[in-house]
């Protein structure tokens, strides 16, 4: 479990470099939010206290991670409060809960806190003496010029590059898709992570994405865009992968990964919402149960139609 | 070469470092034996002898009850001292023959040699089943009834288990090296019992001099040689036949109704024995093994001969132990004490100490699903062992439960030490109680 | 606008009828006496009648296949209300507790082997006939407290069960899931109890136990017709109930309790119990 937690150190450090202190308070006011509640949910309960199986700490830097640098602090907690208290102890605690607490959170606060949730900042490397302004993000910016003209914006504000690095606005900690990749890397090195979802789940964004991109390119931007931009990377390599919320088999595993992916390019292009990740991995994560109980893995010695 | 292999299993580190050099020793012979009557599956046989009578060495002590069981053998002379409960390897007391040796350690003057040539297949099997011999790789399935499939199960192709995939045993290996003759006469014999078409003798690529020893054994024989990929469980019997022949013995099936059968090499041997020499089934290799023994060492030991007495052959203890288990460490039966003796089944005595052992409570399940990556039958322990432990018998079937081999690839992966397999056994045994009720 | 309120005023009328017309049509008849035999059952659905849950017991006993007196959560109170329900005489229902034959907790007495596996006793039963020496004492897994439908049985720190006579309803349910029979059902107004359930001989009881039966019948001279002592083990003569208090003094291992003073370790599990609360 502390795997994970180390895993996501980079994308820490991206964000803090390009947000600065309010990408900083944002983290630690998420993850010890979510400490305490954990604390307090479980003394409440009557149950030991298990701070020190990392759980709530992840849960909180991926809250974080999934919340504008420039969140105040009452929502940040408020998320963080959500996240333990209602997307995971009311099930039962740690291995419980049929939804990714951090996810529920972050959705929550996005239907509640619309104006707060939308506000991206435009990043400042430390040292630039820039200050943080107020932008859109890649997508929110492609979004808005299809809405109001049908057609791809003519310039987009950055590059691919920047894209990679995270040299863009956005949630702390899907700016940066190389960071995040390091970190996956670590954890498939450890072990704790498998390829399937992470590659049913990018594979089916991009082959969907770029299928429609070669329908209309002047309308659906390339794949290549909707894998760095956006919540892709961060959600098929860390929230789509949270092992309690998805299914066990190796079938079921790529199943939810490909649903995930049509989901998130579904909402993306043809949605409301400009960013639609959290919202597909929820869904998903909804119909886990079913996944497991008809994909189950073929038993030794079972004839394939029986049982 | 690609090895040939299963789907499935896990990478436990074998330890077989402690005794895979160490050649077999004769165990001295110690002055009292207990011999269960209980020693294989199947019905127990019944004493046929009376306390204060002196008995030879091979001669039957215990009678077989029913076709599925076998004869138990005096494995010394002396006299029968006592017909009691004593401690068994598999936890309970249960009914012994005590022998206290007269130390000449005379053979029975009835056992009679034959030459396998003027046998039928059917004398072969009696000879085998008169001399008590079952598998003798752990699972101590009476040999005879393996060797009597039905006659529309036409066994075909006919596999030899030398796998030995569990951690830290040695016994098999070191008979392979030491006695291939007596294990490739005993697969002759077996060949033209079942008259197999297809004989192989399936061997972990860990065991290399094993391989290349048989190898120039079997060279322009019909007997191939294969080499498995080291992982357990690969010589459980399902996942062998899977790996050495590519099909799958049918849920709820045996390997004859796919034209198989599996047999262990020292089985092997001990069907040479019996057909051959007519010597019944008193002896076996065993390894005593483990970091809280002084020498470890693969002996050659009478069944009934007390686990205090193979500690006191390897020079004793290093310290206390925190685990004796006798078998290997993944299916062994975990001993109170060294009161119990060495039965046909046992393939090693194996004395862990405290700080082997895994400590960790348990913790709630994360779904991370390394068992169902692990299960070598391809079952969702975590699902079945949560029915299970709910007493939700028809949903642990649904999930097939009764399919598990107990191999316990699952409860060794679990990151929070949930006892798994543990869960699916008593899971299965509260499934089978409601079978027996309701029917 | 108008157009709308008529359409759906239209298809409502339309549904009410037909839904009239299937409630007349396709009505099960149900015994008025069935339902209010299902007022009055507690509605656990415990199982203890032996019937599929109340509704199951409620349609047997309307059907004539069950005694009035088959609920032993109910107690008196639930027969004396089916007795007129039903228009039958009220018969006593037999009352009666559980009781955990054991004191022999994990400080008292000697364990073979330190279990670490599933926290369940007919689970540890099947490794080596559990992990405690006596083979008729409490396991302390738990398995009675789970299967328990009124919370009644709680497990002490030192692994033993412990019934709680204010709660307990007599419905069983613990002493068929103990593998060891160590839970036995004894009348409501017996307080003495002999609590050991060892058939060992006394010499051995002594070697794995502080606080076992040894046979050494001195219970059974102070009260000869309280005790009767069986394969080594003493137990009450629950008809001489009220004689046995004397013999409580005697025990040379203290294993005979009376409940009405409290449970023997002291805990405040076990209040002075008299009358079943529900009993009147």
């Amino acid at each position: 479990m502390h795997a994970v937690l180390y895993s996501l150190l980079p994308a820490c450090g991206v964000a803090v470099y390009f947000f600065g202190p309010s990408a900083l308070s944002v983290l630690l006011i998420a993850t010890l939010g979510c400490l305490a509640t954990e604390a307090v949910c479980q003394r409440l309960m009557g149950q030991p206290v298990t701070l020190a199986d990392g759980s709530a700490a992840i849960t909180g830097v991926l809250l974080a991670f999934n919340l504008p640098p420039s969140s105040p602090w009452w929502l940040t907690l408020l998320g963080a409060v959500i996240a333990i208290a209602i997307g995971k102890q009311v099930y039962g605690g740690l291995g419980s809960n049929p939804f990714n607490p951090a996810l529920v959170a972050r959705v929550v606060l996005l239907i509640s806190f619309p104006v707060q949730m939308t506000t991206w900042s435009a990043p400042a490397p430390l040292g630039s003496g820039l200050d943080l302004v107020t932008t859109a993000t890649p997508l929110a910016e492609w979004k808005n010029a299809v809405m109001l003209t049908g057609q791809l914006p003519d310039e987009m504000q950055g590059s691919m590059a920047n894209y990679f690095l995270g040299n863009m606005p956005g949630c702390l900690g899907e700016v940066s898709a190389l960071a995040l990749l390091l970190g996956a890397a670590y954890l498939f090195y450890r072990r704790v992570l498998t390829w399937h979802i992470p590659t049913a789940f990018v594979g089916t964004v991009v082959l969907l994405s770029g299928l429609f991109w070669l329908i209309n390119p002047a309308k659906y931007p390339n794949p290549v865009f909707h894998l760095l931009t956006g919540g892709l990377i961060l959600g098929a390599f860390y929230m789509a992968t949270d092992m309690v919320t998805t299914p066990v088999s190796t079938k079921g595993m790529l199943l939810f990964g490909i649903g995930c992916g049509l989901l998130t390019v579904l909402i993306r292009l043809f949605g409301g919402y400009p960013e639609g990740v959290s919202f597909a991995i929820l869904l998903m994560n909804a119909a886990t149960p079913l996944i497991d109980r008809y994909l189950r893995p073929h038993t030794f010695g079972v004839l394939a139609g029986k049982a | 070469m690609k090895l040939k292999t299963f789907a499935g299993g896990i990478h436990p580190p074998d330890n077989k470092q402690w005794s895979s050099h160490k050649a077999i020793e004769d165990c001295p012979l110690p002055a009292e034996f207990v011999v269960p009557l209980a020693q294989h599956i199947g019905a127990p046989s019944v004493a046929c002898v009376e306390i204060g009578q002196h008995v030879a060495k091979g001669q039957e002590i215990g009678t077989a009850k029913g076709f599925v069981s076998v004869p138990v053998h005096a494995p010394t002379s002396g006299e029968v001292i006592a017909i009691e409960y004593r401690s068994h390897p598999w936890g309970p007391s249960l009914p012994a023959i005590v022998i206290k040796s007269d130390g000449d350690d005379r053979w029975s003057t009835e056992l009679q040699p034959a030459d396998p040539a003027d046998l039928s297949a059917n004398d072969m099997i009696e000879r085998v089943r008169q001399a008590g011999v079952v598998g003798m790789g752990g699972a101590a399935f009476p040999a005879h009834v393996k060797m009597s499939p039905p006659p529309e199960k036409k066994v075909r192709t006919l596999i030899f288990n030398g796998v030995e995939c569990e951690p830290y045993l040695t016994a098999d290996h070191r008979m392979m090296l030491e006695e291939p003759e007596r294990i490739l006469q005993g697969m002759a014999l077996l060949q033209s019992v079942f008259g197999a078409e297809r004989v192989v003798i399936g061997i972990e690529a860990n065991k290399s001099d094993a391989i290349a020893l048989f190898e120039k054994h079997c060279l322009g024989t019909a007997v191939e040689v294969v080499a498995l990929k080291v992982k357990y469980p690969q010589g459980a019997e399902k996942q062998l036949i899977a790996a050495v022949t590519g099909k799958e013995v049918p849920s709820g099936g045996l390997p004859m109704d796919i034209g198989v059968a599996v047999h262990n090499v020292s089985t092997a041997a001990a069907v040479t024995d019996a057909v051959i020499h007519g010597r019944p089934l008193i002896e076996r290799i065993c390894t005593v093994t483990g970091p809280a023994i002084r020498e470890p060492k693969n002996l050659r030991i009478r069944i009934g001969t007390l686990l205090s007495h193979l500690v006191e052959v390897c020079g004793g203890l290093v310290e206390q132990p925190g685990k004796i288990v006798l078998g290997g460490p993944m299916m062994g039966f975990t001993q109170l004490g060294f009161n119990a003796p060495a039965t046909k089944g046992t393939s090693g005595l194996l004395l862990l100490r405290t700080q082997d052992i895994d400590p960790r409570p348990e913790g709630p399940c994360i779904r991370c699903a390394r068992c169902v990556q692990a299960c070598p039958i391809r079952i969702m322990p975590t699902t079945i062992a949560a029915y299970a432990r709910r007493n939700l018998l028809a949903e642990a079937a649904e999930y097939c439960a009764m399919d598990c081999i107990e191999c316990g690839s699952c409860s060794y992966v679990c990151p929070a030490a949930i006892p798994l397999v543990q869960s699916i056994r008593y899971g299965k045994a509260a499934i089978l109680a409601e079978k027996r009720k309701s029917s | 606008m108008l157009a709308a309120i008529l359409s759906l005023g239209c298809i409502g009328m339309v549904a009410a009828v037909a839904l009239g017309i299937a409630a007349k049509k396709f009505a099960v008849e149900v015994d008025p006496r069935e339902l209010a035999a299902m007022e009055v059952l507690p509605g656990a659905n415990c199982g203890a009648c032996g019937f599929p849950g109340c509704a199951g017991y409620a349609k047997a006993l309307v059907a004539g296949t069950a005694d009035i007196n088959q609920c032993p959560p109910g107690g008196a109170e639930v027969v004396a209300k089916l007795a007129r329900i039903l228009g039958v005489e009220a018969s006593a229902s037999a009352s009666e507790f559980a009781v955990v034959l054991c004191q022999g907790d994990n400080s008292k007495a000697q364990l073979k082997y330190h279990y670490l596996g599933l926290e369940d006793c007919t689970a540890a039963q099947r490794i080596a006939d559990g992990p405690k020496v006596c083979p008729g004492g409490c396991l302390g897994l738990g398995s009675c407290q789970r299967a328990c439908p009124f919370d009644a049985i709680e497990m002490t720190a030192t692994g033993l069960a412990v019934i709680n006579r204010e709660k307990c309803t007599g419905c069983r349910k613990c002493v068929a899931v103990c593998p060891r029979q160590v839970i036995r059902m004894a009348p409501s107004e017996a307080t003495v109890h002999v609590l050991c359930n060892s058939h060992d001989k006394g010499a051995v009881v002594r070697k794995y136990c502080q606080v076992g039966c040894i046979a050494c019948h001195l219970c059974q001279k102070a009260a000869p017709d309280a005790y009767k002592i069986e394969n080594f083990l003493a137990t009450v003569v629950y008809e001489h109930h009220n004689e046995a208090a004397v013999a409580i003094t005697k025990c040379p291992t203290k294993c005979i309790r009376d409940f009405s003073e409290g449970y023997p370790d002291g805990s405040a599990l076990l209040p002075a119990v008299a009358d079943k609360p529900h009993a009147a």
